[in-house]
């Protein structure tokens, strides 16, 4: 008896603590404690980054992690632009040759420091030397550090095209190409060209601890490095002394989290300051929220239909213009992305530079493309396999549906479709070879240089090495592409792509569909924050609002602690 | 008692090899070899990997050329945080659903906790995760989103355990930064516990009235026992034998939802670490991921064997 009503009194008091911890857990939440001091922001990141160094990674993830924060390039592009702006190089010089490119470098640039190292010396033209044959030479200690390849530098052929870089004095080095090529700059303002610190690698070398150089980096960057939990967080805290700019945040967080409703769950319960891939439907309810706001930019991608040009009926440019006009592209616009993206005319968006304002729009007329039909022979109409991409991009968030609508309006003119789908990588590799007839991809920037989009996508050569999906091969177009790229004059060089795209327009070896935005959402009490049309992330200029009244002080104790991260 | 013991221990072996040869083949996946073999053939190639895996040299991720067997020390503390408390949600909550359902039989109470768990018992693990911060976190603003600490907190990471760290860390913010990671805690253990609390609750109260039922305890009932110390001491116990089984059961369906409450909860466990190598398709870690799970069920279920063979004095008996 005794023993039961003990058990009992235990069972009542173990209810009672469990209830008091979970009270006081609970009020400790009711205003996120972040909140209490203004200068911690919280990124909502969408993964785990595979690796802190850009060279070795082309996933976006990596890229908004370790350069927006740890390293700055050569060259950098204005916030918000693909114009291009002075960083670790202060200005730079073409010879007439267009192959020696000469840039002198700024002086009293600090490297961050951490527990096993401090920088003895400042940046020089060694780490630049460093940090290219790194990724250029097989034999540089680093470039088989932890098994790495470098898949935008060799992508981009880096390798062959830079001929030698040699150092002119200690604020000073010249790069050598192997031939004229003008979108280098641009290459070279690309996060995966970051500067890393010689000094560091030869402190590690000796010590034997070289596979701490990329997990525990190093760089020139605003925000230094502090601790990175897989699948958990990132942290970083303020380089005080960064060349060109102090942030107000002394401490930065990217809080991971790959489920976007949850991504979106902790956004509006206040739990990070800053959200990365909103679904549209996130768009609708921050435009709703008076606390959150939307911003976006027009981005370099695009989405596009691709006709096999090397297939019968798809080499006629009659029947390629007559699926142009039978698509309905606002109708996709509106259901497949929520009208969150922008009609495309050509392959480079309205943000590029090279854009062409006079290129006329396709209007939707399935009687003009049944008429082109009737004209090509084809009046019978004819059957087609339209391939759709498997996996969501922010280019196209539903190929699938996008293919279903392209499969209703060939039927108005006559035209009986297939779906076909596969496996991504399988996907790939046939529509490599060129299995398909018409496919449905996209094409997303990594630099602002129009030549970004023309070369890979529609050059001959891009038609040979496969990435050219409508295997469509033009000399002329070709002829000014070339052309564009050894030209330095950037007057010039627009002509050549209009003239370039013009010649698209009349061939249409696609159907351009959309440009989408980037997106971000942010708390109201954030400014400052400015996209980049290149999808790269930078904190340049992000700052609290002053007037908000949310923000209390931290008890001094905890206040003393913030300081020391 | 020491027969049957080795009949456990023989049993969870032979699964752990099945399990193995299935990581086996998963690692073969891996696009650069996951170990230097000295043989070709692989047959004897898997005794190899077996030796490897016992000096904990579990290969090399494909993508960050991380060692495997330390990523997975660093994520395993926080699934078990997770695990253990669910754990003893489900059990003791569970048990006491389904104790006072029983002692009520047919009454308001049984009928209301028994529709309650059967929605639970319905209930994806997901969708209930969702539903939960859309109420706690999102309408009430009681409980956190996701995450195991409010990150203006910087606890130096030393046993991994949250809860641990918070009170041995040295660092200012007091008791404040242990019920801070306490409270990220709650939401997640309840979505994961409910299934498998919802399953103890309904057979806890069969086990139970059925028990009742059977003559010992009318005997007791007669001999003017109270009803609470017949059925917390007399009847539980018989109706241990056929919890523990369940129980054991239980793991399975408690792992199976950690990887999917760990994903939703941004909890930086194995769960989320085996769902994001898998869609990188990074073969060492998923093989390494899922070693550590299921082993994790299978070390379970033996110890759950042999406790029900303890508490079994049937099976107690020596050998004869």
């Amino acid at each position: 008896m005794s023993f039961v009503s003990e058990f009992r009194t235990s069972i009542t008091k173990a209810i009672i603590l469990a209830s008091i911890i979970f009270i006081v857990g609970c009020e400790q939440s009711v205003a996120p404690a972040h909140k209490k001091n203004s200068q911690l922001l919280i990124y909502c990141a969408e993964g785990s980054p595979i690796t802190l160094n850009p060279q070795t990674s082309t996933s976006g993830t990596t890229i908004d992690a370790a350069s927006a924060t740890i390293y700055n390039q050569l060259i950098d592009y204005q916030p918000g632009t693909t114009e291009l702006r002075p960083s670790l190089a202060t200005e730079w010089t073409i010879d007439e040759t267009g192959t020696k490119y000469r840039f002198k470098l700024r002086q009293g640039v600090e490297f961050h420091s951490n527990q096993y190292f401090s920088p003895n010396r400042e940046f020089n033209a060694d780490d630049v030397i460093f940090s290219i044959n790194r990724q250029k030479q097989p034999s540089h200690p680093l470039h088989a550090l932890y098994g790495a390849n470098y898949p935008y530098f060799k992508g981009q052929g880096l390798g062959t095209l830079i001929r030698n870089i040699k150092k002119i004095d200690d604020y000073q080095v010249e790069i050598e190409l192997t031939r004229p090529e003008s979108p280098f700059l641009s290459i070279l303002a690309t996060p995966f060209l970051p500067i890393q610190s010689k000094e560091y690698s030869d402190f590690l070398m000796q010590k034997e601890q070289l596979e701490l150089f990329d997990k525990n980096p190093i760089g020139t960057g605003p925000f230094q490095y502090v601790a990175y939990e897989t699948d958990s967080y990132l942290r970083f805290k303020r380089f005080d002394q960064h060349f060109a700019y102090i942030s107000p945040i002394k401490n930065l967080v990217y809080a991971i989290t790959p489920d976007p409703a949850m991504r979106f769950a902790r956004f509006s319960a206040g739990e990070c300051d800053m959200m990365r891939y909103p679904l549209p439907v996130h768009i609708k309810l921050a435009n709703q929220d008076d606390s959150i706001k939307s911003i976006q930019t027009s981005a370099l991608n695009v989405a596009y239909w691709a006709f096999n040009t090397e297939k019968e009926p798809f080499n006629n440019v009659k029947v390629r213009q007559a699926l142009s006009l039978a698509i309905n592209r606002k109708a996709i616009i509106r259901s497949v992305y929520d009208n969150q993206a922008i009609q495309a005319e050509g392959p480079l968006g309205p943000s590029s530079w090279a854009y062409d304002n006079e290129l006329t729009s396709t209007q939707y007329n399935p009687e003009k493309a049944k008429q082109l039909l009737l004209e090509a022979g084809y009046s019978s109409g004819f059957e087609l396999d339209i391939w759709a991409m498997p996996v969501q991009r922010a280019y196209n968030p539903n190929a699938r549906k996008m293919a279903e609508m392209i499969q209703q309006d060939l039927l108005e003119i006559g035209i009986q479709s297939n779906i076909v789908s596969y496996q991504w990588g399988t996907f790939l590799r046939r529509v490599r070879l060129g299995h398909h007839q018409t496919v449905l991809l996209g094409w997303n920037a990594d630099n602002g240089d129009p030549n970004n989009f023309l070369t890979p996508l529609l050059s001959c050569l891009a038609s040979q090495n496969r990435s050219n999906y409508a295997r469509w091969c033009d000399r002329n177009f070709d002829q000014l592409i070339l052309q564009a790229r050894q030209e330095t004059s950037p007057e010039k060089r627009k002509d050549y792509y209009i003239q370039a795209q013009k010649l698209f327009a009349e061939a249409k070896p696609w159907l351009p569909i959309a440009h989408t935005p980037n997106n971000m959402l942010i708390q109201n009490e954030i400014k400052g924050v400015t996209l980049s049309p290149l999808g790269t992330l930078s904190f340049e200029g992000v700052h609290f609002a002053q007037e908000s009244t949310d923000i209390k002080k931290l008890p001094d104790s905890q206040k003393n602690k913030q300081e020391q991260l | 008692m020491l027969l049957s013991l080795f009949r456990i221990l023989i049993t969870a072996l032979v699964s752990f090899l099945g399990l193995t040869i299935l990581t086996f083949g998963i690692s073969q996946q891996a696009t650069t070899p996951l170990h230097d073999y000295q043989s070709t053939h692989w047959f004897p190639q898997y005794f190899e990997y077996l030796g490897y895996l016992l000096t904990a040299n579990w290969g090399n991720s494909d993508l960050s050329g991380n060692d495997v067997f330390t990523e997975l020390l660093k994520h395993f503390p926080a699934s078990i945080e997770l695990l253990s408390f669910s754990l003893i949600l489900a059990i003791f909550v569970g048990l006491f659903f389904g104790i006072m359902a029983a002692k009520n039989r047919g009454g308001w109470l049984d009928k209301g906790l028994m529709s309650a768990t059967l929605v639970g018992y319905s209930m994806p693990v997901f969708w209930w995760g969702l539903l939960l911060v859309l109420f706690f976190s999102l309408y009430l603003g009681i409980s956190p989103v996701a995450g195991r600490i409010d990150y203006a907190y910087y606890i130096q990471p030393i046993t991994r355990f949250m809860l641990i760290d918070t009170l041995i860390s040295n660092h200012n913010y007091g008791s404040a930064a242990f019920f801070n990671a306490l409270n990220h805690l709650v939401l997640p253990a309840v979505t994961l516990s409910w299934i498998p609390m919802a399953i103890m609750a309904r057979m806890t109260r069969s086990s139970l009235v059925n028990i009742l039922k059977f003559e010992y305890i009318r005997t007791a009932r007669s001999k003017g026992l109270p009803e609470n110390r017949i059925i917390w001491i007399h009847a539980l116990r018989n109706a241990m034998q056929s919890l523990l089984t369940i129980g054991g059961l239980q793991i399975s369906i408690l792992m199976t939802g950690l990887i999917i409450a760990e994903y939703i909860f941004a909890w930086p466990g194995v769960g989320s670490w085996l769902l994001s190598s898998v869609s990188r398709q990074d073969y060492p870690s998923i093989q390494a991921g899922i070693l550590a799970l299921s082993s994790l069920v299978i070390l379970f279920n033996l110890m759950l064997e042999i406790m029900a063979n303890y508490l079994d004095p049937r099976k107690r008996r020596p050998l004869s």
